[in-house]
């Protein structure tokens, strides 16, 4: 069982949870997540990890809530425990010293992109952060990459922090200053990293981005993980998460991740009505 | 009663649920035999001077010993003998190809020339195997000295679940890494419920838990601790990681959406239980037609399952014709009584889908039978032109697995082969690496529940040795030397 030991609103749905997780802690490095379930009829999720903290034995998740499991997870409390967690899975990144990285951030793809950036930093290499939500109430970690990040750009799409735009009209902008990058490090919603690697691509910067397919073992057992890299199935659970940005099909793996999406939809359904039942119960019993 | 009144009784078939009923729901499609039924059968057999059986089985079950129980109506006699030499008799009576092993070499069979019609001893196996679960008290073993030598099992499938029963018995203290969050290897992701109840993996879990076996769940090794590792902090290592990596068939399409391999739709559909979804939060993808390819009995499973998450239409593709089906007779007959289709001498070519990335259909060429090839069936070839459309709402690829590469590939001192089982010592399952054991599929590529079991076996007798004595190079011989000892 894992304790959550801490728990942080960060945003609206998403949470930062630091779990008792020794096993996990011990030997992970970044880049790599962990599959997790719940409660006895959960399903497996896998969740990257955002850091870790191998005195305490713990691990540091950032999770949005989309779905039933995640709202569900929402609803525990410190001191509550998680029964499954498996992992540290997946192959670390890669971490050299290249010279100039910029590490592109999306949404809540900042949170596995911290472990990487702090790597990359502590490897020698000078950082670039460009930090990408579509508000500034969705923008995370933003302390946290600063310290280390030698320069910090922040978009958002409405313009309520930092420049108006896309992370890709930053990257554009650093680019046209002068800015010469050695790597792109790219973790985010699906569609940024397609539209980051297209020009990066063009801007010819070697770009690494961690996929976060739909998974259930995480150890190469079942397949539901393949993505085209290259012209070649990967599993990227044992393969990846991590791979050269510019030979993802995108488009396909952005097709996969909706393979569930109408059963998503029956099953968030029915969390509601499962809860507004225990709801209704439980005032029956009050005035009992 | 003597031998030919024994050779009059005809084999007593086992109650099964009805195939209209039972194909909406996931319970289990045999119904076990009576206590009656099961003696009666059980005066079929001829208690051979020379029992073939037991050379038959993998394992060595003393078959005309439990049998000869059962007669007699001594069930709790019978568990014993069928206990001496199996752990799991109520998987192994359920899952094994006895047809192939016990049965095929069993006097009654040779004499009515089909292995079907011999004694039915899986099903004897199964009865005796459940009769004990039912009266809910598990025989306790006798007390043993602790050695206090500490011994690791990867995995914990047939094979390792059969070397931790069989370690723990001689007193060491044995621990099993299983990566799920569940044991039982495929006995839970991959052999559906309805062929193999879960309570009773479970029991036999249990089991072993009570008589001391340590499991530690969602450990995958090689991930969260190096394999170096778990072989430096324990006297002994058994790895028994099976068949993990899915074959696909390298076809144009096989990514679209609603293609899957045998190993996902069946490991959602069993250790997630997606059956029950949404009172189980894990979906599965739910079509009219469902087309699954390959012959074997993971094929079986997954058109059979199909069926009961609301097919109309479920179809077997192989490329072969019915005779060069590996799946069990009993799997087909099933399926067949189910109303799953066989489209035998079909290969599909490509996979075709619409624009969201579904899959709507699967392109197929028909075969016909050459000449043998290196697994000695006739050779499937294309006959060109041939091509034709079959619309599908998925389709599920169950041509097979080959060992997970997950240890191996974390431990390169690890010796493998070129399709990437690893290499042992027939006989003592030792590996290139002193104090390393393996066994079951991870050595063998897919194969069954009780060739890892006895692969699980043979690994522990050698593990014992080399634990009380240490000697490593010389381990084969000096297991022979005990062996003639005890004779």
């Amino acid at each position: 069982m894992h304790r959550i030991l801490y728990k942080e609103t960060l945003g609206p749905d998403i949470t930062l949870y630091r779990l008792h997780a020794p096993d996990v802690a011990a030997y992970r490095k970044p880049g790599q997540f962990v599959l997790m379930r719940i409660c006895d009829e959960g399903e497996r999720i896998p969740i990257t990890l955002a850091d870790v903290n191998r005195d305490e034995g713990s691990i540091t998740l950032i999770i949005q809530s989309v779905g039933k499991t995640t709202l569900k997870l929402a609803q525990m409390e410190v001191g509550d425990s998680i029964p499954d967690i498996a992992g540290p899975l997946g192959v670390p990144t890669h971490i050299e010293n290249v010279g100039h990285v910029v590490c592109v951030g999306g949404g809540i793809g900042t949170a596995p992109l911290y472990p990487v950036a702090k790597a990359m930093k502590e490897a020698g290499n000078r950082i670039t952060s460009v930090l990408g939500a579509r508000s500034e109430n969705l923008l995370i970690l933003e302390d946290r990459m600063r310290a280390v990040s030698d320069k910090i750009v922040i978009t958002t799409d409405d313009g309520s922090k930092g420049k108006k735009g896309l992370v890709t009209d930053a990257i554009s902008e650093l680019v046209e200053q002068g800015e010469k990058f050695d790597q792109c490090i790219c973790m985010g919603p699906p569609v940024m990293m397609k539209f980051v690697c297209l020009l990066t691509k063009k801007l010819d910067i070697p770009t690494m981005v961690s996929l976060n397919p739909i998974m259930v073992d995480g150890t190469g057992m079942c397949g539901g993980c393949r993505v085209t890299v290259g012209g070649k199935t990967k599993f990227a659970c044992v393969d990846g998460p991590e791979f050269d940005g510019h030979k993802v099909d995108f488009d396909e793996m952005m097709a996969r991740l909706n393979t569930y999406k109408s059963y998503e939809k029956v099953a968030l359904e029915h969390y509601s009505e499962e809860t507004g039942c225990r709801l209704e119960a439980s005032l029956k019993g009050g005035a009992e | 009663m003597n031998t030919a009144e024994r050779l009059k009784i005809p084999p007593t078939s086992m109650p099964e649920q009805d195939p209209k009923e039972r194909i909406n729901n996931v319970k289990e499609v045999p119904l076990g035999y009576t206590p009656e039924m099961a003696m009666v059968e059980a005066q079929r057999c001829l208690q051979c001077k020379t029992p073939f059986c037991i050379e038959g089985c993998p394992v060595g079950i003393d078959i005309p010993g439990f049998i000869r129980a059962i007669e007699q109506g001594d069930f709790s006699q019978g568990v014993h003998v069928l206990k001496q030499r199996n752990l799991l008799p109520a998987v192994c009576g359920r899952v094994c190809p006895q047809e192939e092993q016990c049965q095929a070499v069993c006097v009654i069979g040779k004499a009515k020339k089909d292995p079907c019609k011999a004694v039915m001893i899986g099903k004897l196996e199964m009865f005796l195997a459940d009769w004990e679960r039912k009266q809910g008290v598990y025989a306790t073993p006798p007390e043993v000295t602790k050695t206090h030598k500490k011994v690791a099992v990867i995995g914990g499938g047939p094979a390792g679940l059969t070397v931790a029963g069989d370690l723990i018995k001689y007193g060491h203290d044995v621990t099993v890494y299983e990566a799920f969050h569940k044991a039982g290897g495929v006995l839970v992701y991959g052999i559906p419920e309805f062929r193999l109840p879960k309570a009773i993996v479970q029991a036999e879990v249990d089991y072993l838990e009570k008589l001391g076996v340590k499991f530690r769940y969602n450990f995958i090794v090689g991930k969260t601790a190096p394999v170096a590792k778990i072989v430096e902090e324990n006297d002994t290592v058994f790895i028994g990681t099976g068949a993990g990596l899915p074959r696909f068939m390298r076809v144009e399409g096989e990514n679209f959406l609603g293609v899957l391999s045998a190993n996902e739709y069946l490991t959602r559909a069993n250790l997630m239980k997606a059956y029950t979804f949404p009172q189980s939060d894990t979906p599965i993808v739910k079509g009219r037609t469902v087309i699954t390819v390959g012959g074997g009995n993971v094929a079986m499973d997954c058109a059979r399952t199909a069926l009961r998450m609301g097919a109309e239409r479920s179809l077997i593709v192989y490329r072969r014709a019915e005779e060069q089906m590996p799946a069990r007779l009993e799997e087909i007959h099933h399926a067949r009584e189910e109303g799953v289709e066989f489209h035998l001498l079909n290969n599909p070519v490509r996979l075709l889908g619409n624009e969201a990335g579904w899959i709507t259909g699967a392109e197929l060429i028909r075969m016909e039978l050459g000449k043998p090839d290196a697994s000695g069936r006739r050779r499937p070839i294309a006959v060109e032109g041939s091509e034709y459309v079959m619309d599908t709402d998925i389709l599920i690829v169950a041509i097979g697995n080959s060992p997970n590469p997950l240890v191996p590939s974390s431990y390169p001192e690890l010796d493998v082969t070129n399709w990437g089982g690893v290499i042992v010592n027939e006989v003592t399952g030792q590996t290139s690496v002193p104090g390393v054991f393996a066994g079951g599929d991870i050595v063998l590529g897919a194969a069954t529940v009780i060739l890892a079991m006895g692969h699980g076996r043979r690994a522990a007798r050698a593990m014992n040795l080399y634990l009380s004595t240490g000697r490593w190079a010389d381990l084969e011989e000096s297991l022979d030397l005990c062996r003639a000892e005890v004779h």
